[in-house]
């Protein structure tokens, strides 16, 4: 009977002495995503690519020895529940950084917890508030919507169209969207005749895009990630509007593609180069980076590889190298991401400042359009629409 | 405004009605017996249409849709039996906080089965892009097919409900329970039974609108919520009125978006749904009489 006690006693001495050596070895990482709910195709390859990265950096011994343990959360695309997760991460778990969250919403709402919590915060969301104006710990590694909104407008110039109409969704990302399309229309000669916003959870948009037509616009223009993008091309076509449907880069995932069917043929829309991987030129310096990252995903999880998981797998990798050449210091690991410049991610190639903190220029968008229910390089120059 | 425009916001009217009412006849069935409304509603409706696609990739798709609304009864009565069968007399409030639980319920099971992406059943006829133009107007054909459900639909259960013997046992039900107890009708599997039907009924509605509206695991609740608003707006029970309610409600939003930017779209129909409340709570086809009688 003693020994039993006093092998328990030893025994819990053992472990008390050993889970702290565990704890300081492993660097906690937090990762907040959208992995279910309406964002769901974003923050579900979010998850997944990161739980690859990270499996494939600790079976190879981890950063400089250093392994990573990460914790994700799962914020269903609701910003409440960020928050919390947010503090939690920050507050209790001690994390190292926080990758994510997903959406643009979400994000903007816990910019200044990260901000106070003196925690690196590496958002996987796309809307250019988020670095604009720049907060120290706060980056991000999708394109900026203002360039897209740019990208877009500049193809819309060489074909010829000026008057268009803007349907966006009641989301962070619609919303942020909708701002830079009308902060950047008149300088780009685009007249918006019809700017309607529909809830993100509209199941037919069949009267939104009769208002379109009636007032005879030249072009159709969406920003929006949820089904509703796909709803949106069906209905356009199903009531005879012809005219061509951009998209925001929200719809980089052939989900959507496979949804709307033959809706979505000639979709224009501007989006990064892993969609596109196989057919760029041997010379792009992103080709090896991106058909590494595309094959490595689609051989362990059996489904297309979208440009969302790159989002968060250059969060990670840009992180990871940082904490590479700076150590497990904070400050100077946020230091080694501001100086960071020319590393090639999935995204386009990073060039960080202390003014920029998503180091992505135009270029790293290419228009793509939907061909054959597959997404291909926009042929250029487009065709000149008939007048 | 030219007339072909009207006709074209009264075409996108009636799609968003069909859709609507279609989902909210399930609700009166269930109401009709019990003199609760089923929360998971839409959550039959989603599972119906989750199954018929994932049938749809080995069966074609009638016999899919078939067998997904076989199989959403049986999981309509299975959710009876195990949730509210045993209950001794259960009161309305108790019932009403057991089906929301189902529905949440269900919800995670979908998450876990399905994952959270986006589905839909192909167009019956046609493709996502194929219209019915007459004029200037055009219509998808998946739309008529809605119409055409639900009105087949409504027919078969109001002859279900008036002149056979389980619809009239089940209207009996929901009159007075205890009176129907006493003249030999066994009560409780006449609630099994509508929970059946009103399973079937969600997801036959699940598999004709998901070509339109895309279905995925939480998206029943929007549509359930739709519904809900459809059936109150047409009064409980019935499900003739469901249809006019939905069609008014669905013109009513259509026509909204000509004059108002799209976002006051849900404003309008909460706004009537209150009014309703207030003016006239047994809704627009509803008996003030019999509304009175009712526990709920």
């Amino acid at each position: 009977m003693k020994v039993a006690k006093w092998a328990v006693l030893f025994l819990a001495m053992t472990l008390m002495a050993v889970s702290p050596v565990l704890a300081k070895e492993a660097i906690k990482i937090g990762a907040i995503l959208a992995v279910t709910g309406p964002a769901a195709f974003l923050g579900a390859p979010e998850a997944k690519t990161l739980e690859m990265l990270v499996a494939e950096i600790n079976k190879k011994g981890g950063i400089k020895g250093d392994k990573i343990e990460l914790i994700i959360k799962d914020s269903g695309a609701s910003p409440e529940k960020a928050i919390s997760f947010a503090k939690q991460l920050i507050e209790e778990d001690k994390v190292f950084a926080i990758i994510g969250p997903s959406t643009s919403g979400e994000t903007m709402k816990i910019k200044s917890t990260a901000e106070e919590g003196k925690t690196i915060l590496l958002s996987c969301a796309a809307a250019e508030v988020i670095v604009n104006p720049v907060a120290k710990y706060v980056f991000k590694t999708p394109q900026k919507d203002s360039y897209a909104v740019i990208k877009i407008f500049e193809e819309m110039k060489k074909m010829g169209i000026s008057k268009i109409g803007v349907l966006s969704s009641n989301t962070g990302f619609g919303k942020a969207g909708k701002e830079q399309i009308e902060k950047l229309a008149p300088e780009h000669g685009i007249t918006i005749l019809v700017n309607e916003v529909y809830d993100k959870a509209a199941s037919d948009l069949t009267a939104e895009v009769t208002k379109l037509k009636a007032a005879n616009v030249e072009a159709l223009l969406n920003w929006s990630i949820e089904p509703a993008q796909s709803i949106v091309i069906k209905n356009a076509r199903q009531i005879g509007l012809t005219v061509p449907i951009f998209q925001s880069h929200g719809f980089g995932n052939i989900e959507y593609v496979k949804a709307a069917g033959a809706a979505a043929e000639g979709v224009i829309f501007p989006a990064g180069r892993l969609l596109v991987a196989d057919t760029l030129p041997k010379s792009n310096p992103q080709k090896a980076v991106l058909i590494k990252y595309k094959k490595d995903y689609e051989t362990k999880y059996k489904e297309d590889a979208s440009t969302f998981g790159g989002h968060a797998y250059d969060a990670f990798m840009i992180l990871a190298k940082a904490i590479e050449t700076a150590g497990t210091d904070r400050e100077k690991v946020r230091d080694a991401i501001e100086n960071l410049k020319g590393f090639i991610g999935t995204g386009g190639v990073f060039n960080f400042s202390a003014q920029d903190h998503n180091g992505l220029d135009i270029n790293s968008f290419e228009m793509l359009t939907v061909k054959n229910g597959k997404f291909a390089l926009l042929p250029e120059p487009a065709t000149p629409k008939k007048k | 405004m030219n007339i072909e425009l009207f006709l074209q916001y009264l075409v996108a009217g009636v799609t968003y009605g069909t859709i609507y009412a279609i989902v909210a006849i399930g609700f009166n069935i269930i109401y009709n017996t019990t003199g609760i409304i089923n929360f998971a509603q839409g959550e039959f409706v989603m599972l119906g249409g989750m199954t018929a696609v994932t049938l749809h990739a080995f069966l074609p798709l009638p016999a899919a849709i078939l067998s997904a609304v076989i199989i959403t009864m049986i999981v309509g009565a299975m959710i009876e039996i195990t949730f509210i069968r045993w209950l001794a007399s259960p009161s309305v409030l108790r019932m009403i906080i057991i089906t929301i639980g189902i529905s949440i319920l269900l919800r995670e099971i979908a998450l876990h089965v399905w994952g959270a992406g986006v589905k839909a059943l192909p167009y019956f006829t046609g493709t996502a892009v194929s219209s019915i133009s007459i004029g200037d107007v055009h219509i998808s054909p998946q739309v008529l097919w809605v119409v055409g459900v639900s009105s087949v639909m409504v027919i078969c259960l109001n002859l279900f409900f008036s002149y056979t013997q389980p619809g009239r046992k089940m209207r009996a039900c929901s009159t007075n329970r205890t009176a129907a107890r006493l003249c030999g009708i066994n009560t409780k599997n006449m609630v099994t039974l509508s929970f059946v039907l009103s399973a079937g009924i969600g997801a036959l509605a699940g598999c004709v609108v998901s070509p339109i509206t895309y279905i995925q695991y939480d998206g029943g609740t929007a549509l359930a919520i739709k519904g809900f608003t459809v059936a109150i707006l047409g009064g409980l029970g019935n499900s003739m009125a469901a249809v006019a309610a939905g069609l008014i409600l669905g013109i009513l939003e259509s026509f909204s978006i000509w004059v108002m930017p799209t976002a006051f779209k849900d404003v309008i129909s909460i706004s009537i749904l209150l009014l309703i409340l207030f003016v006239r709570p047994s809704g627009l086809f509803g008996s003030k009489e019999a509304a009175q009688l009712k526990e709920f």
